[in-house]
């Protein structure tokens, strides 16, 4: 039996997920810490942070320290018809913090599944993102946006390269009035205007989101999201997961469904994912992938409290104290179940709950 | 309790206004004492005053579930929260000045003085101008009256400044005014009360105009 009281947030947090992965048939993924430089170079846009750790190796070769984790899945795996890969994986990556902008080890962990791709994956990863997030909390939701038909739906207005930019910035900012201003600048007419925004007012309950775009648009990309969602009332969370067109990747490398996972406690996204089937072309992949990563460093800011004790029990004794009595009471502290800690002087920094003098009293 | 983050000073005031009128006073706000937070339990709202460049750092850590904060500091710290409302006040523009008689050649690197870097760099970067920033805290008007930059990179709201140092605005980068700002996550666990409170702000928008 393992005690997870001993562990840390990252290890403690690593387990659970494993096991939820593992019950879905992922197998762990293992890789070395370092990567060709160069493949960082060619898909920097891909990355969160587009700065890299390089060195030289010994032969004089370029080499990083790995910045993601997704890359060097793509790039060492096949294609063949009719399978996929289902890895999960557990990694430390370095990339500049957002907040110090200085370099960071960061705990990776999420799941791919490459290959020979359908529908039934796509939901499935939504499944896993969802019980990945149970794990730290009741209180959560994951929202979906399908690229497809946002792209669709800008570029039938007008495919000018500024505006379609432009426009999926201010989607992903719920920001109707600088897209209304934008169409203006455009001269869009009002129709055109209308069909626009409601990428931004639409939003929320699955089959509501459904029936507003079924009176706004006649696309394919409807009835995938109507599949999806009809595939997801069978989920256990079926309620927890929601419709939200500001959820934007980029669109250079993912495609189809994206998504992604927020926890009431925590201030911004802690998962993101979505299919990814561009970057694999951009790799030379003839395959389809779909996988998300869990960002534990956001989620153990907020979660680690700081009501906890660090031991249950503070020995104090001195250099007169009989060290059998010291002996005796540590053991039997913990043989009952306890923490301790035998110190000479109360530690500024231990937060205990109780104490015991050891000291002789003159 | 929904926690919005108000910028200090004349805009916050105003900002405040729309909110009481909107239906969400916190009476306790216009008292003199040192308090920092206020609070009304019965509308299940807390505001708070912060340094207007602050406030969407507040909302986007989600110290603050809600904000309202200039477009300047939006394009310039480009924080990542969702952009809900523009409340149509405190308008400005973001401006290009410098001395009236000068004429950018495009012959030398032009230096820009500016406390927006981010916004500097962004419009020339997009015209294609080679540019050196100087990145200044304050009284940036001084710059080109002493030769420091070619021109500045600023807020403008009547120009009067300008004027009266000799100054004038040579393009107009973008128009500023005050936004309503949400924190992402406040936004998908407590959407009802933010909407509501949207809204309602919508409405005194529309009464203003």
């Amino acid at each position: 039996m393992i005690d997870e009281t001993l562990m840390s947030f990252e290890e403690k947090s690593a387990y659970k997920l494993r096991s939820v992965y593992k019950k879905y048939g992922y197998l762990p993924y293992k890789m070395g810490k370092f990567e060709e430089y160069e493949l960082y170079v060619r898909n920097k846009d891909f990355l969160i942070s587009d700065r890299v750790i390089a060195f030289n190796d010994t032969n004089g070769k370029l080499m990083a320290l790995k910045p993601d984790v997704t890359l060097s899945i793509i790039k060492n795996g096949e294609d063949v018809k009719g399978v996929k890969q289902k890895v999960f994986y557990n990694e430390n990556v370095y990339r500049v913090s957002e907040n110090t902008h200085r370099f960071k080890e960061i705990m990776q962990t999420g799941l791919e599944c490459i290959g020979d791709i359908d529908f039934y994956d796509v939901y499935e990863t939504i499944c896993l993102a969802a019980e990945s997030l149970k794990v730290f909390s009741d209180n959560f939701c994951i929202e979906i946006s399908n690229l497809d038909l946002v792209k669709t739906v800008i570029t039938s207005v007008c495919d000018d390269r500024k505006f379609v930019s432009n426009a999926i910035k201010f989607i992903s900012e719920k920001n109707s009035h600088d897209l209304q201003k934008l169409c203006e600048e455009y001269a869009l007419d009002k129709n055109n205007t209308e069909k626009i925004l409601t990428l931004v007012s639409v939003y929320g309950e699955r089959n509501e989101v459904l029936s507003k775009l079924k009176k706004n648009f006649d696309l394919p990309q409807i009835s995938d999201m109507e599949r999806l969602s009809k595939m997801l009332d069978n989920s256990l969370f079926s309620d927890k997961i929601r419709f939200d067109f500001s959820i934007v990747n980029d669109m250079n490398y993912y495609n189809g469904f994206v998504y992604r996972g927020f926890l009431d406690n925590v201030a911004c996204g802690v998962l993101a994912g979505g299919q990814y089937d561009n970057m694999m072309k951009k790799m030379n992949r003839k395959s389809g992938a779909v996988g998300f990563a869990v960002y534990l460093d956001r989620i153990e800011d907020a979660i680690r409290g700081n009501d906890g004790f660090d031991v249950d029990y503070l020995i104090i004794y001195d250099d007169n104290t009989d060290m059998k009595k010291i002996i005796f009471a540590v053991n039997e502290l913990v043989k009952a179940g306890f923490s301790v800690s035998a110190q000479k002087d109360i530690p500024e920094n231990l937060r205990y709950k109780e104490i015991k003098d050891l000291r002789k009293k003159d | 309790m929904l926690n919005i983050a108000l910028p200090k000073g004349r805009l916050g005031e105003k900002v405040y206004n729309m909110f009481e009128k909107a239906g969400y006073e916190c009476p306790s706000i216009k008292e003199t004492n040192r308090k920092l937070i206020f609070e009304n339990e019965e509308k299940g709202i807390r505001f708070f005053w912060v340094k207007p460049s602050d406030v969407s750092i507040y909302v986007e850590r989600g110290a603050a579930d809600i904000g309202v904060a200039g477009k300047d500091i939006l394009l310039e710290y480009k924080p990542n929260i969702y952009e809900l409302l523009d409340l149509n006040i405190g308008k400005c523009n973001m401006c290009v000045a410098a001395k009236k008689e000068f004429r950018d050649e495009n012959i030398k690197v032009l230096k820009v003085a500016t406390k927006f870097t981010e916004i500097a760099s962004d419009y020339y970067s997009k015209i294609g101008r080679d540019i050196d920033i100087i990145k200044l805290n304050g009284s940036i008007e001084l710059a080109p009256i002493l030769g420091l930059s070619d021109v500045i990179v600023d807020i403008v709201e009547t120009g009067t400044t300008l004027k009266e140092n000799d100054l004038e605005v040579k393009t107009k980068i973008v128009p500023i005014s005050a936004r309503l700002i949400s924190n992402k996550a406040s936004f998908k666990f407590k959407g009802e009360e933010i909407e509501k409170i949207r809204n309602a702000m919508k409405e005194q928008v529309l009464y203003n105009d």
